[in-house]
């Protein structure tokens, strides 16, 4: 393929002789973000270290538009490849645009000396960015989050074909979060660039990458996209989840349920009961929840937290068995919550499983009972 | 903005240039008998050379005031390379045992050959103060690789040094010849006793090692941001933290080798000067601490001379009353800045 920038053949990398990630093959084209995740100590970083020609290869190549780097000249990866990683910067009396500008290091002569040209590119660099009111403030005055920042401008000054990011997102808040990794997708489409980054903001990683590469247990599990990586119990599997829950769809994570015999019974769906049910996990409440559809947006954390679930097949109406179902699990319960303040054809079920409580509530009251039955 | 900083590096650059020649003429003015202005530079221009005038100042005062200006230069220089080696402000060469490692060496090889009745060459005192610093830096690299904190780093140096100086005067407790008084003032410190044949060698040395130093200036400033960074743009460590080494070892060897042993110089210099200019660009920096340097021990020096004339202080003594405090700030901005983030 021509537009393939960066490669790794049959690549093993790791400290010494210790073999950290074995028998890797990567091939990123130009404008295509690729994110490696995986669990912590994964070697996801050595990868990253390796590629960039920081950790001599175990075994293997990589390659940059076809050249071996261990072939290249350091100027040259230097030109080809740069990198933002998160070791901390603790220069003094650096300002932030002194730490861009040595992004210009492999274009400038003996001394270092910017030219009219390596300045305009220092400016355009931090202004994609968002960091031009930065440039005389000292690199150590500035928050964790400014400092990433600064480095990804670093980055881009130096021009690469392929930027390499260890957890780039990982000091920043949702916003910069979301407008780094903007910036990331629009270097990658404008400028040609090839883009391999590690993140362990999943829901990120699947918004914002062309394909996945999942690294567990020495190796490259899988390569994908997102699509295919976040689908099943693959994610769950690949992190060993097992106090809670992943759901893939959205890239959201559920804490464990509290199991046992429910003592309340919410009755959801739409996305209204979500908020109850967490609450509830969070007092540490056995629940039951019911009934919701199968497609429903709030069906996945009823299944994650609720001790039982009654559900409904999708674009079914509910059925009077699964209204009967519910019944007999609500009359168990202490309480019920609805969540519902309106009801479709779909879901008329509830309504009436709703008015059956209210009956049974008020024949109990009247007896005098505090319970259901 | 980078007009702004350009015009305040250009006006520090001339006040430093301005102080260090109006302390000059001081060095070559004052002394045990005042010299007049016009019979200072008539010596200098080479008229009546058979005045006593014009011998205290080319032979005495003169040799001595280069010495001062470019050994002070060296240590600056040689402390400024060490701190970015070790990223660490407050190391050099004095803190971290280097010097005193040179002294005992040079004491050594002075020893051994008045034994033989020989006086050293210049050449041979600096060739056996190098041997000492690359001792002493070999033992301070070989811990830095286990101590992570730079604090150890800095005690394991002052250790290294009390050790060095142990020896040394031990040594020089047993010495038997009669230069033994030389011997003991030279390991205190000192600018006298400089001639103008050590100063070529010193200069060639000196100016040879720090040019080398400002033209590693570009991967120094890449070094700044730390290793990941510095290969990235294409450093090669290897070699740059040879040549940091090397030519900080070569310059803190050659101030020992015809000084002795100089305290806190090499920290307090690039410590002020980084604080006046306000960067520490190395392409900066380097010459700035090179001729702030220079202008710190000529001041130094006139105070050891001068002020309880004619008894005269050892220069280490005066380096550390002005040097040590700076040193502690130096320390201190590194505390403050941790916490302030």
């Amino acid at each position: 393929m021509s537009g393939v920038l960066l490669k790794a053949d049959g690549l093993s990398v790791g400290y010494g002789k210790k073999v950290v990630v074995s028998g890797l093959e990567l091939e990123v084209t130009a404008g295509e973000i690729l994110t490696l995740i995986g669990p912590n100590g994964a070697g996801k970083s050595t990868v990253l270290r390796s590629i960039a020609a920081q950790l001599p290869l175990i075994s293997g190549t990589v390659s940059i538009s076809g050249n071996d780097i261990t072939a290249m000249d350091l100027g040259d990866i230097a030109k080809a490849l740069s990198i933002c990683f998160t070791d901390r910067v603790t220069a003094e009396k650096m300002t932030c645009e002194d730490v861009v500008s040595t992004g210009r290091y492999p274009y400038t002569g003996r001394l270092g000396i910017l030219s009219a040209e390596d300045r305009n590119i220092v400016r355009e660099a931090m202004e994609l960015t968002g960091i031009s009111h930065l440039a005389d403030t000292d690199i150590r005055y500035i928050s964790d989050g400014q400092r990433q920042t600064v480095m990804l401008a670093r980055a881009i000054a130096q021009q690469p074909q392929v930027l390499l990011l260890d957890e780039p997102t990982s000091f920043l808040d949702i916003n910069n979060k979301l407008r780094l990794l903007g910036i990331l997708r629009e270097l990658a489409r404008d400028r040609n660039i090839a883009v391999v980054q590690t993140l362990h903001e999943l829901d990120l990683a699947q918004r914002f990458s062309d394909r996945v590469l999942c690294i567990k247990d020495n190796r490259a599990d899988r390569l994908g996209t997102p699509e295919e990586i976040f689908s099943g119990r693959y994610i769950s599997e690949l992190y060993g989840i097992t106090s809670g829950t992943f759901e893939p769809m959205f890239g959201t994570a559920e804490a464990s349920p509290v199991l046992g015999e429910s003592k309340v019974f919410v009755i959801g769906g739409g996305g209204s009961g979500i908020g109850t049910y967490r609450r509830m996990q969070r007092q540490g409440i056995p629940f039951a929840a019911g009934v919701i559809h199968e497609n429903d947006i709030e069906y996945s954390v009823a299944r994650s937290l609720a001790a039982e679930v009654i559900s409904e097949r999708a674009y079914e109406p509910i059925s009077d068995e699964s209204v009967q179902r519910a019944l007999a699990i609500m009359k168990k319960c202490d309480n019920v919550i609805c969540c519902l303040d309106s009801f479709g054809t779909m879901n008329i079920g509830n309504k009436r499983l709703f008015e059956m409580y209210k009956s049974l509530k008020n024949r109990s009251d009247n007896s005098g009972q505090m319970k259901l039955d | 903005m980078n007009k702004k900083r350009a015009v305040r590096w250009t006006i520090c650059f001339a006040a430093l240039a301005a102080l260090t020649s109006a302390f000059a003429v001081l060095e070559l003015v004052c002394g045990s008998t005042d010299i007049a202005l016009s019979d200072v530079f008539g010596a200098l221009a080479g008229r009546d050379r058979t005045s006593a005038s014009h011998t205290i100042i080319t032979e005495i005062r003169l040799p001595r005031t280069i010495a001062a200006a470019l050994l002070g230069g060296a240590l600056s220089v040689s402390g400024f390379l060490l701190q970015s080696f070790f990223n660490n402000p407050i190391a050099g060469p004095y803190v971290l045992g280097i010097s005193s490692g040179a002294k005992l060496t040079v004491a050594l090889a002075m020893m051994l050959t008045m034994q033989h009745g020989v006086l050293l060459n210049s050449a041979s005192m600096v060739g056996a103060a190098f041997v000492g610093s690359m001792l002493s830096m070999g033992a301070i690299l070989l811990l830095s690789g286990k101590v992570r904190n730079m604090a150890q780093l800095i005690i394991a140096g002052v250790m290294i040094g009390y050790i060095c100086s142990a020896v040394t005067e031990l040594a020089v407790t047993f010495a038997d010849d009669a230069n033994i008084v030389n011997l003991h003032n030279w390991s205190q410190g000192s600018f006298s006793g400089i001639s103008m044949d050590n100063v070529r060698v010193i200069a060639v040395i000196v100016f040879a090692a720090a040019a080398a130093a400002f033209l590693i200036s570009k991967p120094m400033s890449a070094y700044q941001l730390g290793e990941s960074y510095a290969q990235n743009m294409g450093v090669n460590l290897r070699l740059f933290r040879l040549a940091l080494i090397l030519l900080s070892s070569v310059l803190s060897a050659c101030v020992t080798a015809f000084a002795g042993p100089v305290s806190f110089v090499g920290v307090a210099v690039p410590h002020l000067v980084k604080s006046i200019f306000g960067t520490a660009k190395p392409i900066i920096i380097i010459p700035a601490s090179f001729i702030g340097g220079a202008v710190f021990c000529l001041v130094c020096d006139l105070i050891a001379r001068l002020l309880f004339a004619p008894v005269e202080l050892s220069i280490s003594t005066v380096t550390a009353v002005f040097g040590a405090p700076v040193v502690i700030a130096a320390m201190l901005s590194r505390r403050g800045q941790k916490r302030g983030v």
